[in-house]
């Protein structure tokens, strides 16, 4: 059973025709995982099948150290969402409520590789010389 | 949530990291998140609430370039 209802996957689905470039969902797992690991996985399967232009690949945290290092993931569940560029987006956790729509609003960023800044913000970040790490923590509701 | 990853596509220097509290309460504790959503920068600064683009990147930026910033609120005219 998917965790996307047939309501929302037409939705959802129409959303993603926006999409400009491929967008590659590399998900981190492990199996003992806490309860939302597998619901995570599905999830993103789930969403995986609503476009062409989305993909999933999915590892295993303990034993795919090549890639854990090459992403810097520290905690699973992590999904990063990137085109043929890595930007440094993660999420950590079951991206659900009103996560998944900011998961959403990632993938469509990602696949037009525009931040959809206005041109002051822009122009602000062009300015910045030390690395910037920003961890947002959210609740699902 | 959304800037901070717009900030990252925009930014080859940011990373931005979407963090479940509840799936991760040692964390969430680490950081006294008691409220969401809680922005964390670099492991010092924070920012709370969902705010306005610029106010945003402003509260992010001044967090690593206090000097730079300031300079420019003197500009501004100050508080």
């Amino acid at each position: 059973m998917g965790l996307i209802r047939d309501s929302d996957a037409a939705e959802i689905r129409q959303r993603l025709q926006e999409m400009v470039h491929p967008v590659k969902l590399v998900h981190f797992t492990q199996e003992l995982n806490l309860e939302y690991g597998r619901e995570a996985r599905q999830l993103l399967e789930d969403l995986a099948g609503l476009s062409d232009q989305l993909s999933l690949e999915v590892y295993n945290f303990l034993l795919d150290k090549d890639k854990v290092a090459e992403y810097g993931v520290d905690k699973v569940p992590a999904t990063v969402v990137r085109n043929a560029k890595d930007y440094g987006i993660r999420f950590y956790g079951l991206p659900a409520g009103y996560e998944f729509s900011t998961l959403l609003d990632a993938i469509l960023s990602v696949s037009k590789g525009d931040s959809g800044l206005e041109a002051q913000s822009k122009q602000k970040l062009a300015a910045l010389t030390q690395p910037l790490h920003l961890q947002v923590f959210v609740t699902p509701t | 949530m959304r800037l901070a990853h717009r900030f990252a596509i925009e930014s080859d220097l940011i990373k931005a990291d979407c963090i479940e509290a509840t799936e991760f309460p040692d964390l969430a504790s680490r950081y006294r998140v008691y409220a969401v959503p809680k922005t964390v920068i670099n492991d010092s600064a924070s920012v709370e609430g969902a705010l306005p683009e610029e106010f945003f990147l402003d509260r992010v930026l001044k967090a690593v370039e206090p000097a730079a910033n300031s300079q420019a609120q003197g500009q501004a005219g100050g508080p």
